[in-house]
């Protein structure tokens, strides 16, 4: 490690939760007067190891240096203390108070034991001064738009911290003008020596204003290079990963494309969400959706499940009309749906993995035909013998359960609805490498028994090894469609790469 | 204007034009006897709703000041009776009782994730239990210390008298607007009602703070109880019932978000003025049922969260326009 040029270096992190391995041996160094740029796609574990640096998680190994210090921050305080201040895209100030008693919050200057207002705002009034604002102190900061409360964020954590600082997707809900008055911000910080990690999926913003980026990829360290010396193609591909296996490619490329066309999706779309799309699926075959975060795939599935209502478009089966207006509606007409979250929106912790796998069911059914018990054990078993799910019997709660199981389970809830189409989001996100294994499996020998499957991921071999053909998204619209040969890793870099370059020339 | 002094303008306007009209009904009413008087009846809710706007200010609530003014005033009661103790000695001990109960709310709300509501309701019961426990008769206190205290005033031109204890009411507001704006406490206050896991990484100490609030208000409420002791020279278990939902009212109707954050403790004195001269006009009329007062709080009510509703919309609209 440069330990004399490092500001913050951080050697082999490891950060393990429960069934997953977070960070992995992760190594990070951030140069006095530098904007490192820190990249992945979700779970890659750019917010893992950016709260490991912040205290906000205890890290399970390694080292951090801070100053060639070893530092151990127990919580955000005490990282604040030690010279590392963050700004979240939410904005972490207080809304009800003045813009000056956020910046001075605990720290307030005191007259005869009380606090001197009058002087809080004139050093509130100045601190910003050097971030150009000059605005009202005293007004409360729910007054002000997000981009000048980011700024407000940033003078307090530079003033608290002053030698790391950390932005984690601070642009995301700002405009082009806003991101341009950030940016100038945080070149004059940069002048000043302080450290910044810049946390973004904003690729354009990362060439604009970057001197280095790191990418993290399913918890470990892909490499860290120069902005300048580093193509966007090659970015793209260091953050989906092409350690192909060409020949499984081929295999599988040729596969499913025998059978007749069963969902026809035109003009499919939503304004403001996806831009509309034409799509047709053949019984019996995978189509994979690849792009970067942000660039619609959740948006596809959402809007094929019902979970967003399309405002264009036509969606039929075997040339019958569909009714997706609705989940339940989309449920009816045998569609299912595993989100990306399985946290948030798929598994109910709390259940049993036999209430969890028997939920979607009942849903279709009504509650006025309760499936009975000894059906949901008969369920829940078989599910769990056929798809390997590993607990010690079916009535424990599901968020005991590893990753990989839990993801399995929330599978069998939609297998047990019997669906004709499937879409899976990111099924393999946040599980081990023998679990992935099992997923891909399942989803060949689903696609045999004649099911039709949407596989969005952002694993590009994964990708690769099972879609028979490839739907390619930029900027929530679909640009491009890779079949039979074309479907490779390199294909679809270079399909990602081609149109953003498109875009941006 | 800054939309945070609306409500407060609102109330104190509201309060102009309310003494205004009886003003133009019963000219007598303009007389400091009747603000003497506003001061002196309603001092013990007015020292309660001091805590009680601190409480709500940092988010949470506290229903158990009603019944710890009641246990005061029967604790005095029965330890004047039964003891030969100087009466300020008696005082500090139920405050020092008062205080460290309500500390002790605090801390269970804090360190065990309670919400305000359920400990504070069990703390009310408690409160109202352990005075039925001392006594369930109404008590009189007859020391000679109270009839000092009690002829204790400030004349007033005009003939009005500022009692000791509406006097003293004024100095708790004093004091709470001094411990709300320019203490770091009081602005942890805020912090806290402006939401609690923001102002916990922007380090501010939620445990002693959440502790601090409670305290005071129990404090206050001891205060509160002694206040009412000398008003009503007795003490009696079954007294003050529901004495904290005329406070939380009082410190609605003054502008005091409910939900905590925005507020001013000035605005909580002119919401109990409201009260009071809500229920002077109906001993003027003398036709009118005291039940009038009720009514016209409930509606002042209404109209304050739906005012505070109408101003959340106003500021999210501008900031989206910002």
């Amino acid at each position: 490690m440069q330990a004399s040029t490092s500001i913050l270096s951080a050697t082999a992190i490891d950060k393990i939760f429960p069934g997953a391995r977070a960070l992995d041996g992760v190594d990070f160094s951030l140069q006095r007067g530098e904007v490192h740029a820190l990249l992945g796609e979700n779970g890659a574990g750019k917010s893992t190891l950016v709260k490991c640096l912040t205290g906000a998680y205890r890290r399970d190994g390694g080292r951090i240096l801070l100053d060639g210090a070893d530092v151990d921050p127990q919580s955000t305080l005490e990282a604040q203390n030690l010279g590392i201040g963050t700004v979240y895209q939410e904005v972490n100030l207080l809304p009800n108070l003045t813009v000056a008693e956020n910046l001075f919050l605990g720290r307030q200057p005191k007259r005869f034991g009380f606090i001197d207002s009058r002087e809080m705002n004139r050093r509130a009034k100045a601190l910003l001064a050097e971030y150009d604002l000059d605005i009202d102190v005293t007004a409360e900061l729910a007054a002000y738009s997000v981009a000048v409360q980011q700024v407000i964020a940033i003078a307090r954590a530079v003033d608290l911290s002053g030698k790391v600082l950390i932005l984690d997707e601070p642009t995301a809900s700002l405009d082009a003008h806003e991101v341009a008055m950030l940016f100038r911000i945080v070149r004059r910080l940069k002048e000043r020596g302080l450290g910044i990690i810049f946390i973004t999926h904003f690729l354009e913003q990362v060439y604009d204003i970057s001197d280095r980026i790191t990418v993290l990829r399913n918890g470990k360290l892909v490499g860290t290079r120069a902005t300048a010396d580093l193509p966007r193609r090659d970015l793209i591909a260091m953050m989906l990963g092409r350690e192909l296996v060409q020949e499984v490619a081929a295999e599988h490329g040729a596969k499913g494309e025998g059978g007749e066309v069963r969902f026809r999706f035109r003009n499919f779309g939503r304004k403001g969400h996806i831009q509309a799309f034409d799509l047709d699926v053949r019984r019996g075959e995978v189509v994979g959706v690849a792009g970067l975060l942000g660039s619609g795939r959740t948006e596809t599935a959402e809007i094929m499940f019902g979970a967003e209502r399309a405002d264009s478009g036509t969606a039929e089966a075997d040339g019958r009309a569909l009714d997706l207006s609705s989940p339940r509606s989309a449920i009816r007409e045998k569609f299912g749906f595993c989100p990306e979250d399985r946290k948030v929106d798929g598994i109910i912790g709390d259940l049993s993995v036999r209430e969890n796998i028997a939920l979607a069911l009942q849903a279709r059914r009504g509650w006025a035909r309760p499936i009975s018990r000894s059906e949901q054990d008969r369920l829940a078993d078989e599910y769990i013998r056929a798809l390997d799910i590993r607990t010690s019997d079916r009535e424990k709660p599901i968020k005991l359960l590893s990753g990989g199981n839990q993801q399995k389970a929330i599978l069998a809830r939609w297998l047990a609805t019997n669906p004709d189409f499937l879409i899976l989001d990111e099924p393999t996100r946040g599980i081990d490498v023998g679990a992935h294994a099992e997923i891909i499996r399942l989803i060949e020998s689903l696609c045999e028994k004649g099911m039709s499957l949407i596989v969005i991921s952002s694993e590009l071999e994964e990708l690769v090894a099972y879609s028979s053909r490839v739907i390619v998204l930029r900027d929530r619209a679909h640009v491009a469609e890779l079949v039979g040969n074309q479907v490779t890793t390199d294909g679809i870099v270079e399909a990602i790469a081609a149109s953003a370059g498109r875009v941006d020339a | 204007m800054n939309p945070r002094y609306l409500p407060l303008t609102a109330t104190i306007a509201i309060f102009l034009i309310a003494y205004a009209v009886c003003i133009a009904q019963y000219p007598n009413m303009l007389s400091t006897r009747v603000i003497g008087n506003l001061l002196t009846d309603n001092a013990f809710l007015g020292i309660a709703a001091v805590g009680m706007t601190f409480v709500i200010l940092s988010g949470g609530i506290d229903l158990s000041i009603g019944a710890v003014i009641a246990f005061t005033g029967v604790f005095l009661a029965v330890l004047l009776q039964a003891t030969s103790i100087h009466p300020l000695v008696a005082f500090v001990l139920a405050l020092a009782i008062t205080t460290a109960f309500g500390a002790l709310m605090g801390a269970i709300i804090h360190h065990l994730e309670m919400p305000p509501f359920i400990v504070t309701l069990a703390g009310m019961f408690l409160a109202r239990g352990m005075a039925f426990v001392l006594s369930i008769d109404s008590i009189p206190i007859k020391h000679p210390f109270y009839a000092t205290l009690k002829s204790a005033y400030y004349k007033l031109p005009g003939g009005g008298r500022i009692t000791l204890i509406g006097g003293l009411m004024l100095l708790v507001f004093a004091l709470g607007i001094l411990i709300a704006h320019r203490t770091r406490f009081g602005a942890n206050v805020y912090a806290l009602g402006g939401g609690a896991p923001t102002a916990r990484l922007m380090g501010v100490p939620i445990g002693r703070t959440t502790i601090g609030i409670y305290a005071l208000s129990g404090f206050l409420a001891g205060l509160s109880g002694i206040v009412f002791s000398l008003y009503t020279s007795a003490g009696y278990s079954l007294a003050t019932v529901g004495v904290e939902l005329d406070a939380i009212a009082a410190v609605v109707i003054g502008g005091t978000l409910l939900t905590g954050g925005s507020g001013f403790i000035a605005g909580t004195l002119v919401g109990i003025l409201i009260q009071g001269l809500i229920q002077t006009y109906i001993t003027f009329d003398g036709s009118l049922s005291s039940w009038w007062t009720k009514i016209l709080i409930g509606l002042l009510l209404f109209a304050f969260i739906l005012l505070q509703k109408g101003l959340i919309l106003v500021t999210d609209r501008r900031r989206r326009h910002a």
